[in-house]
């Protein structure tokens, strides 16, 4: 693997900034990806060393159940059948039923399991549901707002007693990497972002069986997290009949498809 | 794609910026122009500019000007994305009077190799971004430069200034570029 390394260009630095409100960030390198918190007010607080302190603890929890990758997990035993559902985390109950919900909502564009696909797979659905559920620690801290980002997978919010800010949330270009290709505000609720890989296709169209095969990348945001993620890839896979599906069962989320 | 680019240049006020580890058609190599946010892209953080027009920023594939061919290394060049068309933004002029500081993201791992880079900010607004390190190799572009069903939903997009604080996207080879841009906001609030 060649690198190429351009110099950094000479740049003015100074300490000297013009006053910002209070901002803090944290990142934790969890389910393989570093995820951020930002929280905006009455940043320096126990409640909110605490809380974020929750949001790591509970995204470490959820990998170490659902991950993939490791052949330990509940998940990975579950699937080879060496643990039996009723005796599994009841989040295992909980994320089946999201996904089967989620596969009628979108009118099958989205599936955790579908011919082809090697088994039931919720990971395109757990990290969006994990990420909400996470970021759900941080409404409890009085006078914050605050935004989580786990690859891409955004969630804002506003603590207890607390008035929302907006996040600028920057979209990626899907055809030129590194290239914001809009932005926009969000200051509550989820966006997600679905797209190809540039190699090795990993969006899969739940009718065929076969990958999704184009380059590009859609963004949903709404109330939700979870949802967002969802029709996200519903609508990667299928942007006409993800449009109308979203029109008919989710009108309150929003697309942008690049 | 073109049209939605144009449009995206011609109709928001900013948006904006970095540029990528942009790769070209051509066999070999990866051109790499340093990321640019804001209007101003001929600010001082950025090295030997070479300015490319709102036109040459939206194609695609082998037509992209800059460094192909068999260069292999990264060559950056500002983009003067959207001044054209664009009210100014008080964010980016080079003369500003208050400081810049820079912020450099950690070095994120991808398939490629590692990808880092680096963000200006200055009065609280991120003004320039730029790749300090890139993997390249020989057959990723013509995949990301592959074609999709261009769809624009314009009401979401906002004409704002390019103060981004979170990046959100999709392509894996991205992934490195964009969590590294979020290090660099992470930092920068640290």
């Amino acid at each position: 693997m060649s690198v190429a390394t351009v110099p950094r260009p000479p740049v003015a630095a100074s300490s000297e900034e013009a006053p910002r409100p209070p901002r803090r960030a944290f990142v934790e390198q969890v389910m393989g990806l570093p995820v951020s918190v930002h929280v905006r007010g009455t940043v320096q607080s126990p409640e909110v060393d605490a809380a974020v302190g929750q949001v790591w603890s509970f995204l470490h929890k959820v990998d170490g159940l659902f991950s993939t990758w490791r052949d330990d997990s509940e998940l990975m035993r579950l699937r080879r059948g060496e643990l039996d559902g009723a005796a599994a985390h009841p989040w295992h109950e909980e994320v089946a039923q999201l996904c089967l919900q989620a596969q009628e909502r979108t009118g099958g564009l989205f599936a955790a399991a579908y011919p082809g696909s090697g088994g039931y797979d919720p990971t395109g659905l757990v990290k969006g549901w994990a990420v909400e559920k996470a970021a759900a620690h941080l409404g409890n801290v009085p006078g914050i707002s605050f935004c989580v980002n786990a690859g891409g997978d955004i969630v804002a919010g506003a603590g207890r007693e607390s008035r929302p800010t907006p996040w600028r949330v920057g979209i990626e270009d899907p055809r030129r990497p590194g290239t914001i290709a809009a932005s926009l505000d969000l200051t509550t609720g989820g966006l997600a972002t679905s797209g190809t890989a540039a190699r090795g296709l990993h969006i899969g169209d739940p009718r065929t069986g076969g990958a999704v095969e184009r380059v590009g990348s859609v963004t949903v945001w709404g109330p939700s997290l979870l949802w967002a993620d969802v029709w996200a890839t519903a609508l990667f896979v299928d942007p006409v009949a993800g449009r109308a599906a979203l029109a008919a069962h989710d009108p309150a989320y929003r697309s942008f498809v690049l | 794609m073109r049209r939605i680019t144009l449009w995206a240049l011609s109709t928001l006020t900013t948006l904006v910026l970095l540029f990528s580890y942009h790769t070209s058609t051509s066999s070999k190599g990866s051109t790499v122009a340093a990321p640019v946010i804001g209007q101003a892209a001929n600010g001082a953080a950025v090295p030997t500019p070479s300015a490319t027009t709102p036109s040459d920023t939206s194609t695609t594939g082998s037509s992209t000007s800059g460094t192909s061919g068999s260069a292999a290394t990264p060559t950056p060049s500002a983009s003067a994305s959207s001044s054209s068309s664009s009210s100014s933004s008080s964010s980016s002029s080079s003369s500003s009077s208050s400081a810049a500081k820079t912020y450099a993201g950690d070095a994120i791992g991808t398939r490629y190799g590692d990808v880092q880079v680096q963000i200006t900010v200055k009065s609280g607004k991120i003004t320039a971004a730029q790749v300090l390190q890139v993997p390249w190799n020989d057959n990723r572009d013509q995949e990301i430069n592959s074609y999709a069903v261009p769809v624009l939903n314009s009401e979401v997009v906002q004409a704002q200034s390019a103060n981004i604080d979170m990046v959100s996207g999709a392509t894996y080879t991205s992934d490195g570029y964009i969590q590294s841009l979020q290090s660099a906001i992470d930092q920068a609030h640290l």
